[in-house]
């Protein structure tokens, strides 16, 4: 070594190695730091987006509850049907990506193997349908309309099917027991929107992607408790999804059943006599449109007197709840919510709303009452009433000369109830009201409940309307522009009106008094209002928020929650005066207006009471109202453009109540043909297993055998391997018919 | 112990036995660097037990046998350990008369990547298949070539006494030695390698003492080379995503972004003292691609934490700090260049790949020395660690 010359270090080149040492030991400091940046200082963050990294969740989607009848009949459950899904996260383990297993499944379901192969893939911008666009890790449905035999074989072969299940699913199905559709009152359901899931993302109760949502009736109103709980399971994957462990596992929780005050035996006859009645009402000529009726829509209620609960509910037009399963069809759509569809989603009974006409007239009997005249009277029943040479007619310019009240309730006399609100509106102050006005006909009125929801328990009920002084002006200040563009004096007899109502229109005028003492002008009511005030009359007094729930069932049947009826007020009047108006309907359905309707009924056994009513509506045909009443029972009928009250709706009615009480039509009781003779109290017998009994429902009209070939009750079929799964709504209603063994006619109620 | 007085018999004479010979105090063992032996050993002993963490379950790609790649990054640091002690044994003086030889050697291979012979892997251009599982990466070797026929012209004159710096002459013919194989790898293209490479052709130069002007002009050089690439899309869009997205993971979140992302949730999740080895979700999950290779580092981070990972950055930093004593300490300065240009590589290699897995520099297949599974990379290093001792056994007593 030592024959190498020593060189010496030049300076230049120590401080130069210096200068390197201090740049690889910062280099190696910046590391240090930036490590120290991400481990310690932001760990925690960058843990928690690595937990979340490698979690997938797949979604068993729950059962959703059943919507029963009073006695148990399923009036919306869930069909069973096979439905055979492969795994993709089993499929990519296969060397060929589980081509072959699907190609052999396409052999036993009878399909191509393009179709199956393409019914895996997954979305994308790419691929056309058919594509799977659902989570990756969720099974994809291949078919649900797998033969029991197919399900078996592809199960009994499980080691030749990997990744494949064929396995029941229920799908939602609306049994329309005996035909009884029931279609407003269930409602629908529809896939959950984006907004929804976005909106119930970080709540006690997150919507899933599949879900289904209830949007109107009581599939809406009870959705949380007939909804159950997804289960969840949380598996832990890799960074191509495959599974490398199981996390967390939450299994799915059947939603609730709800028991409704609803008997599909009645809810059957009250859709059929409505259809008849407003089939027969277009049948007549109305002479003052020189037309026959149009009956374009109806409504009826049947509701328990004494407690509010609703046993039958229909309105006319309807539909078949069923095109909303499995998504509906655009078709479908427009016929049920289009323009000349009539619009059958509605439901009228709470929906629909018109001037009530003479059943309105226990309101102003009640407010004359309270404003201190007396029952008994007497009161000229006059044929007419001018108020300053406006002339105003009783009906059909008939005259009973003095009468009391409760004569002129029976008789439906106008003028009567004319000159009462007259003469009050005159002592209120007339055009210009005292401050401390009393406005007993109003007050009455809002007593009654009207104006306001009943608060039934089915969604977007509307209030109706009380003309009241201070409706008066709000509508006026909303609509003055347009009437005083409009209106010319002298112009049109509706320019005139504009002209009229422009000037005054915020002013409640002797006309308006008069005309809303008899259930006209702009008053509005809905049959759930008027049911509700009559059953009050009924029951003595007491207004009860209508309800169709009447209990709700844990799918395990171990819990029962009762929906107990609730009271919104007492009707404003003494027990005398309810006594006095109560046998004044019973009159009308004796001797009165109704009478023609119940002959040879058993009045001695069955007290009816009842009211009609004729509103006529500008434009329009006249509306048919009939509001009666036993001590049980509270029926109440309107058909638009129908006709009279007791000429369109009152043969429905009677057989209505013919049939909640075995009535035959010489007055025969029958008990045992008696459908309901008694509301029903108790709920439906809940088996040990959960399940709930339900009995049969016998077609009706019994006659007509034809009409009810596809009722509800078809043996269980033996060989389904659906019935290795238990339901718990398995009952003799079950139905396991295939979709498409449907027969294709409309279960439609109006053609 | 064989030799029983060993110790008692420390002195000089022919007599000593072959141990106490050992470690006498100008012994080989005596003179042998002892913290960079240590530390290289330690460092391919975590890089064998991250590995096997990152590729345990890729049936894939280790034929079904967990302990594949285990058993190959150990049989590679044996071969590497060997090579050292070739290179030690052989000396970095002697191998200075065969430079010429292994600089025309790895010219040969690194063209003949560009033959069909050469292969693609990872995107890079790199490879040359021998067969039998077996590929080689030139690039590798060729760092070392460049390293040693660089410092051979630049010090011959300087070592011989008859300048104080190497002249512009020398310098040029140095630079053109090294851009024939700088250019020929870019071809490839195999920019992380030419990336190094340019690194060490810096550290050199800084390290012979030519002029000023070289350093600054190579550096502008550098810059100006680099905005000509750009600029002239000499790259494949893929290079430059690569190069933005470290930065930006946005840019390009289903490729090279996820990486980078995926690496940092990697590395962030591991905490203080990380998930422990073979725990990780993420190293489990494979979510972080090429983990055994050029992304080793996010398994050290994720299951071993910052206790973990901070060790490999401690024992790399005694690797560069001993390599920086040895390149001052020694007097003669062909052994200073050739340190420097090791230094420059390690430094540079180290920071950019540890640097990519923590996002602050843009993502390159680059290994990390050692540590990262690779033969080439492996016995490259290990020679490297060969020239640094012998660099320090061979270096004058007197200084």
């Amino acid at each position: 070594m030592t024959n190498i010359p020593e060189t010496g270090r030049t300076p230049r080149v120590q401080i130069r190695l210096v200068v390197i040492q201090i740049l690889v030991l910062s280099l190696l400091g910046t590391l240090g730091g930036r490590l120290w940046y991400l481990q310690i200082r932001n760990g925690d963050e960058y843990a928690k987006e690595a937990s979340g990294n490698h979690v997938q969740q797949v979604v068993s989607p729950a059962v959703r509850g059943s919507i029963l009848d009073a006695r148990g009949v399923p009036i919306a459950d869930n069909e069973t049907r096979l439905v055979v899904s492969a795994s993709r996260t089993d499929l990519l383990k296969m060397k060929d990506d589980g081509d072959a297993v699907l190609t052999k499944l396409a052999r036993v379901l009878g399909l191509k193997a393009k179709d199956v192969l393409d019914k895996v893939r997954l979305c994308d911008s790419k691929t056309p349908q058919p594509c799977w666009n659902g989570s990756p890790y969720q099974p994809i449905p291949i078919t649900d309309e797998a033969t029991a035999k197919q399900a078996l074989q592809i199960r009994e072969r499980a080691e030749d099917f990997p990744g494949i299940t064929a396995e029941p699913m229920a799908v939602r199905r609306y049994a329309a027991p005996g035909e009884a559709n029931t279609a407003q009152v269930l409602g629908y359901l529809s896939p959950v929107t984006d907004e929804e899931i976005t909106k119930a993302k970080d709540t006690a109760s997150p919507y899933l992607r599949s879900d289904q949502v209830g949007r109107s009736g009581l599939e809406r109103e009870y959705d949380k408790e007939l909804r159950g709980k997804a289960g969840v399971t949380r598996y832990e994957v890799d960074n191509l999804g495959r599974v490398i462990g199981q996390a967390k596992s939450d299994e799915a929780q059947p939603g609730a059943n709800v028991v409704t005050s609803i008997d599909s035996r009645v809810q059957r006859v009250a859709e059929y006599e409505l259809n008849e009645a407003m089939k027969d009402a277009r049948d007549v000529f109305d002479d003052n449109t020189g037309e026959n009726y149009k009956a374009d829509s109806g409504a009826v209620v049947v509701m328990e007197a004494k407690t509010g609960r609703v046993v039958a509910m229909a309105s006319n037009p309807s539909y078949d709840p069923n095109a909303w399963v499995g998504g509906i069809s655009g078709k479908d759509y427009t016929k049920l919510t289009g323009k000349g569809s009539n619009y059958p989603l509605l439901n009228r009974a709470i929906q629909g709303q018109s001037a009530p006409g003479s059943v309105f007239k226990v309101i102003p009997t009640a407010a004359a009452v309270n404003a201190g005249y007396s029952f008994n009277g007497p009161y000229e029943c006059s044929s007419s009433y001018s108020i300053g040479g406006q002339v105003f007619n009783n009906f059909e310019s008939k005259g009973y000369g003095p009468i009391s009240l409760g004569r002129a309730l029976e008789v439906s006399c106008d003028t009567v109830f004319y000159r009462l609100s007259h003469e009050e509106w005159k002592r209120d102050g007339g055009t210009k009201p005292k401050k401390n006005a009393k406005d007993w006909f109003y007050k009455t009125a809002h007593q009654f409940g009207l104006g306001k929801e009943t608060g039934i328990d089915l969604p977007n009920e509307v209030a109706g309307r009380v003309p009241d002084r201070q409706w008066k002006q709000d509508y006026w200040k909303a609509n003055k522009d347009a009437w005083c563009k409009y209106g010319k004096k002298g112009g049109s007899y509706a320019q005139q009106i504009a002209y009229e109502n422009c000037l005054e229109g915020n002013r409640m005028r002797a006309g308006d008094s008069v005309n809303y003492s008899i259930g006209q002008g702009d008053t509005l009511v809905t049959p759930i209002q008027m049911a509700t005030i009559y059953s009050a009359i009924s029951n003595g007094g007491t207004l009860y928020d209508p309800t169709v729930g009447k209990a709700i069932i844990s799918p395990d049947g171990k819990t029962v929650q009762e929906i107990k009826p609730k009271s919104h007020g007492k009707l404003p009047m003494t027990r005398k005066t309810r006594d006095e108006i109560d046998g004044a309907l019973a009159g009308v359905a004796t001797r009165g207006t109704a009478a023609w309707r119940f002959g040879g009924w058993p009045q001695d056994k069955i007290p009816m009471h009842a009211k009609t009513g004729t509103a006529e509506v500008y434009g329009k045909q006249t509306t048919s109202w009939f509001t009666t009443y036993t001590k049980d029972y509270s029926v109440v009928m309107t058909i638009s453009q129908g006709g009279t009250g007791s000429g369109a709706s009152g043969p429905a009615v009677r057989n209505i109540y013919n049939a909640l009480y075995g009535v035959s039509e010489d007055g025969a009781i029958d008990k045992k043909k008696a459908l309901l003779y008694d509301p029903q109290k108790n709920l439906p017998k809940i088996e040990k297993d959960g399940s709930i009994d339900s009995p049969k429902v016998e077609k009706y009209p019994a006659k007509k055998e034809q009409a009810s070939e596809e009722g509800g009750q078809q043996p269980v079929n033996g060989d389904d391997p659906a019935a290795t799964v238990p339901d718990p709504n398995a009952g003799n209603n079950r139905d396991t018919r295939r979709r498409s063994a449907r027969p294709k006619k409309r279960r439609r109620t109006l053609t | 112990m064989t030799g029983s007085n060993g110790f008692s018999v420390s002195g000089y004479g022919p007599e000593r036995s072959s141990l106490s010979r050992l470690f006498a105090r100008d012994s080989l063992a005596r003179r042998l660097d002892w913290p960079i032996l240590f530390s290289a050993i330690a460092l391919s002993l975590i890089g064998a037990a991250l590995v096997y963490s990152a590729t345990r379950n890729r049936t894939e790609l280790n034929q079904g046998d967990p302990y594949y790649f285990l058993f190959r990054h150990l049989l590679n640091t044996g071969i590497g350990f060997a090579l050292m002690i070739g290179t030690v044994w052989l000396g970095h003086r002697t191998l200075r008369t065969a430079v010429p030889i292994l600089y025309g050697l790895s010219v040969f291979l690194i063209l003949l990547v560009l033959t069909p012979l050469g292969a693609t892997i990872n995107g890079a251009h790199a490879w040359i298949v021998i067969g039998g599982g077996f590929s080689l990466q030139p690039s590798e070797f060729v760092k070392i070539t460049i390293i040693l026929g660089m410092a051979m012209l630049l010090a011959a004159r300087v070592d011989a006494g008859d300048k104080p710096y190497p002249d512009h002459r020398t310098v040029l013919q140095a630079l053109g030695l090294a851009a024939v194989p700088i250019l020929i790898v870019l071809l490839m293209p195999d920019l992380g390698s030419v990336m190094v490479m340019v690194i060490v052709v810096l550290g050199v130069l800084l390290a012979s003492g030519a002029s000023n002007r070289w350093v600054f002009g190579l550096i502008g050089a550098g810059a100006l080379g680099a905005i000509a690439v750009w600029q002239l899309k000499i790259l494949d869009e893929y290079q430059i995503n690569r190069f933005a997205a470290f930065a930006n993971p946005e840019l390009d979140p289903a490729g090279v972004g996820y990486n980078t992302n995926q690496a940092r949730i990697a590395i962030g999740s591991g905490g203080l003292f990380g998930t422990g080895l073979g725990k990780g979700s993420q190293t489990t999950g494979q979510f972080v691609p090429e983990q055994q290779t050029d992304f080793v580092f996010t398994v050290a981070g994720e299951e071993l934490g910052f206790v973990g990972a901070g060790l490999i950055l401690v024992l790399l930093g005694i690797v560069l700090w001993r390599a920086c004593r040895i390149a001052r300490e020694t007097t003669e300065l062909y052994g200073t260049i050739v340190a420097a240009g090791i230094i420059a590589w390690f430094a540079f290699q180290s920071f950019e790949n540890v640097g990519m897995t923590l996002g602050i520099m843009p993502v390159a297949g680059l290994p990390l020395p050692f540590v990262s599974y690779g033969g080439s990379s492996m016995f490259a290093v290990w020679v490297a660690v060969g020239l640094l001792q012998s660099i320090r056994v061979q270096r004058p007593m007197s200084a």
